[in-house]
């Protein structure tokens, strides 16, 4: 066993990035809703972009750790911390066994993502170790952490900084993480109201310009049921208009629905796969990792792009993402 | 044949605007055409009424000169590949008996749809079990599939108040479609009936019983026989 879990926390989760394939038969692709954070995180830690990690919202667990363990944080800062004593983000920590790592408020964003080196040991389900709580898929048992569960890391090959362990640091403090960090903008999650682009989805033409505008011009707050599966948008109610019958189809991660309430929903990682109400659009995927690190009462504000824009911002945040790692590389084996 | 984008990770295309049976069947056969042409970086491929959904990564669809979107490259890629549709032939679906227990316990609206409907309860039942239907698209939860066509007199709208917890293997109906509820899921359908089947299981590779495209026939059980189904199945 590598930690216990003593309080679970709001919701944790065990996520990897998705389970993909299996749409067709009605399976939602699920996976970490900030997968940036995801990534990075797994990658200070030495593993592989398929690896299993901890999505942990709002209110974080306590986990007490049976063994030295390799561990990073990235994502929203939710105040991580052993023994009382703050444990940086967005680089490798090693944490003594025995210790605890709690977490205290948000104070940027709302999920942060916590890798064990080797990642999280549990059987994938249907290709995926995502956890889809709302049919009992992936994970531990399907459902989100509880006291008591134990969480096993898949031995990991190299033990990375692995001198940290020798640290008067990790004597004193339980815990001991080298002087580099992957360097995160924290001043960008917490711009509100967030600016989130998309591109004008299959009836954006249809709604009235009025209602193009009012979306577009309009400040929206994330309301209360908002969860994994869906963000439910507040603050300005649009009308759908001459839409017309609409036949159910594909949505995607980003899809921002407009039901007969007028209010949007901006469907999430745990999304089903086909909808059948106007679409006023796609977030753009570079935004969606800002969009999940909002939380219920955040406000935001939506700016519509080409989709050959969109697409040159996936690009520029896949060069982005690989120089990171670059780096990342680099410090772990320096 | 309409290629619409699907935000940058996405594309649809658009076989027919209205969802009759040629432009259903035509969806299936151009699924079935694009999972053989197994593209790169293709994360999934959502067939449904008039449209497949196909989930992209654009990394793989970059070109280096960035003359063309991805989204584009990937289109005209799809769009050359095309046969004539007329040319395209859906494989033949299974055929699946699904036995269905239509006595009251189990068929929560089976007596209020048929006055509705000005039917007996009998009426519905042989109306909803002598037919085959077609699988359309599976959705809204994993393995619930909307099957049809549905005899018209059987066409209501759905529940004006949802119930939180449908009980799993519950058939039922709203709009033009008859589906079956593979788990216990909040629905607004009208249940009719249910099928001591397992619907869907993740243990299989296969996870969904049905697909898009298999032929589905109700045959009628009594309560007997529900129990006895259901308890060769544990």
């Amino acid at each position: 066993m590598t930690a216990e879990v003593i309080r679970a926390g709001l919701l944790t989760t065990v996520q990897d990035r998705g389970r993909f394939g299996l749409q067709h038969f009605g399976v939602p692709a699920s996976g970490a809703m900030d997968a940036y954070a995801l990534q990075i995180a797994n990658r200070l830690v030495g593993n592989a972009d398929a690896a299993a990690a901890l999505e942990i919202t709002i209110t974080g667990p306590v986990l007490k750790f049976a063994a030295d363990t390799l561990i990073a944080l990235s994502g929203g800062d939710l105040e991580p911390m052993v023994d009382d004593k703050p444990v940086p983000m967005n680089r490798p920590v090693w944490i003594a066994h025995g210790r605890r790592l709690a977490f205290g408020r948000c104070n940027a964003g709302c999920r942060t993502y916590l890798a064990f080196a080797g990642g999280i040991d549990v059987a994938p389900v249907l290709g995926s170790r995502s956890t889809y709580v709302r049919a009992a898929l992936g994970g531990v048992d399907g459902r989100a952490l509880k006291a008591g569960d134990r969480i096993v890391a898949v031995s990991n090959e190299i033990a990375y900084c692995a001198a940290l362990r020798n640290s008067a640091a990790f004597l004193r403090d339980g815990f001991a993480a080298p002087r580099w960090s992957v360097q995160v903008q924290f001043e960008r999650l917490m711009l509100r109201p967030q600016r989130i682009r998309f591109v004008a989805g299959r009836h954006w033409e249809l709604l009235a310009p009025g209602v193009r505008e009012q979306f577009t011009s309009g400040t929206f707050r994330v309301g209360a049921s908002s969860d994994r599966m869906g963000y439910r948008l507040e603050g300005v109610r649009l009308e759908s208009g001459e839409c017309g019958d609409i036949a159910s189809e594909a949505v995607a991660f980003g899809t921002i629905q407009l039901p007969p309430d007028g209010n949007p929903i901006v469907l999430m990682a745990d999304r089903q796969t086909i909808g059948g109400y106007p679409r006023i659009g796609e977030v753009a995927s570079a935004d969606l990792p800002l969009l999940a690190q909002l939380k219920p009462g955040d406000t935001l504000r939506f700016e519509c792009i080409t989709l050959a824009d969109a697409q040159r911002l996936v690009h520029a945040q896949a060069v982005a993402l690989k120089q990171i790692e670059a780096s990342i590389e680099t410090s772990l084996n320096a | 044949m309409n290629f619409l984008p699907l935000g940058d990770c996405g594309l649809l295309v658009e076989v027919g605007a209205h969802a009759d049976a040629e432009t259903i069947s035509r969806v299936r056969a151009l699924a079935d055409h694009l999972a053989q042409l197994d593209l790169p970086g293709i994360r999934d491929l959502v067939p449904a009424l008039c449209t497949i959904g196909i989930h992209y990564d654009p990394e793989q669809w970059r070109d280096v000169t960035a003359k063309r979107s991805p989204y584009e490259i990937l289109a005209a890629r799809i769009q050359k590949s095309l046969p004539d549709l007329s040319a395209l032939a859906a494989s033949d679906g299974q055929a699946r008996e699904i036995p269905v227990c239509y006595e009251a316990d189990y068929a929560l609206d089976l007596a209020s749809l048929a006055r509705m409907q000005g039917l007996s309860p009998e009426q519905v039942i042989e109306m909803h079990s002598g037919v085959q239907y077609s699988v359309y698209m599976i959705g809204f939860a994993p393995g619930f599939a909307y099957l049809g066509p549905l005899d018209e007199r059987l066409t209501v709208p759905r529940r004006e108040t949802p119930r939180t917890r449908v009980p799993a293997g519950s058939v039922a109906v709203a709009n033009q479609y008859t589906g079956i509820y593979p788990g216990a899921l909040p629905g607004g359908w009208h249940v009719i009936g249910r099928t001591p089947l397992r619907l869907f299981d993740s243990s299989c590779s296969q996870p969904s019983l049905l697909r898009a495209g298999d032929q589905v026939r109700f045959t009628p059980i009594g309560v007997a026989e529900f129990r006895r189904l259901q308890d060769a199945k544990q």
